[in-house]
């Protein structure tokens, strides 16, 4: 489509119209919470960030996140790579499986484990899932699945298959080929696709409330936190441990923009490179 | 995504690849394929085998019971239909904001491209907390509307849309934009040249261009909007027959250990979620072989 300075009124007008709608739906919360968090000054911030249940809390959603990107990475290179190139049977299948985690309700998800794992459960494990640390990366990694491979497999579509059989043709085994030819050229698809997985699995909530428990110290996560600093009134904390996540978010979305510019610089080299040849 | 389409779509014909081709599998390559394929089905293929077995099993009439009671039907109603009325207000703004995106240039574009991916950040159930700060009863705006109309925004119906329009904001958006990116420009200059109006060329020229895309768009973000717990639950007030969603009705039913509640409308929303995945794979796909012809 043709890019255009706006000119005319009806122009104006629909500029306006698209800002304002953005402006109250997404910016004015972002300034509510910011305000509501320091309403009471500093020190009720402090306080919150100083109760170790409160840091307990974080470092539990840290750490289960960082897990479940780890395993989501992973696999997740491999199903885009196997999704991209090879042809098999049930390959579509498997495609669609990809984006299930998007619509499946975390809650679900969550309900899905108690009926596996818990205490009259289809699966008897032999340590504990549910309302306990396992069931919280199970649930994690479950809800944030689908970003890897679905940020790695276009990068993967767009390299020119050509430099891969060359390297085969010359020797290098497929580690070796992987290593360094495949990697060097999706890894900012691999780096986008993690950070995504990364906000996915600090923040979701749903699916880790009803599997983790919430036990206080235990199995509370930094969501779960906010969700009983409500229930308990604990306005001032509640307020703290969202805006701290919200500000992680916005961390993390600035990455991703970042990582997105080196991506089409990246495009628009390779291709001015296509064409000159 | 089809497999036509991606080999169009590739540079080479991945036939012509070493590891393709079943023919001369290797062992590291059918070792991966295993892996991609049983950590998809183990984590994803289990949970919605569990969730159509758990609400078969007992029987079609404890299923019908379970979704039939007022309690269900009514918590199922409320979720559809403010799913419903946030995937046309979705639409329409997402429609329009693409619209914008694509067409003008205007200072502060690049910053307000990266706004609309933060409901995609943001936990969800900070944005309930958001809300509830902006419109809440104790809130400027909340309090305002309450005496001038006698409606509470947060813990009943018009909360729950907000938060819906918050988390589902940049699905229609980022669904068209790419499409409209690579609109052919020739056609539009046509009609342009022919005397068309600006909303002339859009509805005739632009819109049936972008049409699958604003569907699938809506479809992905009405499908993900019924599934949507963490803002519900604090915007929500949760009573049952008045402000319980479905997603809350299961939440509050597995809390109590109630699990063949939960079981008969899990998969009523699965069994939706998964249709609309179909319907968007299936409208995808048209465009890709539209494209090639």
């Amino acid at each position: 489509m043709r890019e255009i300075k706006p000119h005319s009124l009806g122009a104006f007008l629909l500029l306006g119209i698209v800002l304002a709608y953005a402006l109250i739906l997404i910016i004015a919360p972002l300034i509510a919470i910011i305000q509501g968090a320091l309403a009471k000054g500093l020190e009720p911030i402090l306080d919150t960030l100083s109760d170790p249940n409160v840091r307990h809390a974080l470092e539990i959603t840290f750490y289960m996140a960082a897990g479940a990107t780890l395993l989501n990475t992973v696999f997740g290179v491999i199903i885009a790579w196997v999704l991209e190139r090879q042809q098999f049977h049930g390959r579509r299948f498997l495609n669609w499986l990809v984006d299930i985690p998007f619509v499946f309700s975390p809650v679900i998800g969550g309900y899905t484990l108690i009926v596996l794992f818990g205490r009259e459960g289809l699966i008897d494990s032999p340590f504990p899932i549910v309302f306990a640390l396992p069931g919280i990366l199970l649930a994690k990694t479950f809800v944030s699945l689908p970003f890897v491979p679905r940020e790695v497999a276009p990068v993967l579509r767009s390299l020119p298959i050509s430099s891969e059989e060359a390297a085969y043709t010359l020797g290098a085994n497929r580690w070796t080929t992987f290593r360094r030819i495949v990697l060097p050229g999706i890894w900012v698809g691999v780096v986008y696709g993690v950070v995504l997985t990364l906000a996915r699995a600090l923040g979701e909530f749903g699916a880790v409330a009803v599997v983790g428990g919430g036990v206080e110290g235990v199995t509370e996560t930094a969501t779960m936190f906010v969700h009983r600093a409500l229930l308990d009134r604990n306005r001032e904390g509640a307020y703290t441990i969202a805006l701290l996540l919200g500000i992680l978010a916005i961390l993390l979305l600035l990455i991703m923009t970042w990582l997105q510019r080196r991506m089409n610089l990246y495009r628009e080299r390779t291709a001015h490179v296509h064409t000159t040849e | 995504m089809a497999e036509n389409s991606l080999i169009a779509a590739a540079p080479h014909q991945p036939v012509s690849a070493p590891h393709s081709r079943a023919s001369t599998l290797s062992v590291g390559a059918w070792g991966l394929r295993s892996a991609a394929a049983l950590y998809l089905l183990l984590l994803v293929g289990v949970p919605i085998l569990v969730v159509i077995g758990k609400g078969i099993s007992p029987g079609l009439a404890v299923l019908w019971d379970s979704v039939s009671n007022p309690v269900a039907v009514s918590a199922i109603w409320l979720t559809v239909s403010t799913a419903l009325v946030m995937t046309v207000i979705n639409t329409i703004f997402g429609t329009l904001t693409a619209y914008v995106l694509v067409r003008y240039r205007f200072p502060g574009r690049s910053v307000f491209n990266v706004i609309i991916d933060l409901p995609f950040a943001i936990p969800t159930l900070v944005t309930g907390v958001m809300l509830v700060l902006l419109y809440g009863p104790q809130s400027v705006i909340g309090s305002f509307v309450e005496d001038a109309t006698g409606q509470r925004i947060i813990f009943e119906t018009p909360g729950i849309v907000l938060a819906l329009l918050f988390i589902s904001y940049p699905f229609v958006i980022r669904s068209i934009q790419p499409v409209l990116v690579g609109l052919n420009v020739a056609q539009e200059e046509a009609a342009v040249t022919l005397g068309a109006s600006s909303w002339e060329t859009f509805r005739r020229v632009i819109f049936p261009a972008i049409r699958p895309a604003v569907i699938s768009g809506a479809l992905l973000s009405f499908a993900r909007a019924l599934g949507e717990f963490g803002s519900i639950i604090i915007v929500a007030g949760n009573i049952p027959m008045r402000s319980q969603t479905a997603t809350t009705y299961i939440y509050t039913q597995v809390e109590a250990g109630d699990m063949p509640a939960a079981s008969g409308i899990s998969l009523v929303l699965i069994a939706i979620a998964l249709v609309a995945t179909i319907m968007v794979d299936v409208l995808l796909r048209k465009r890709r072989s539209d494209a090639r012809d």
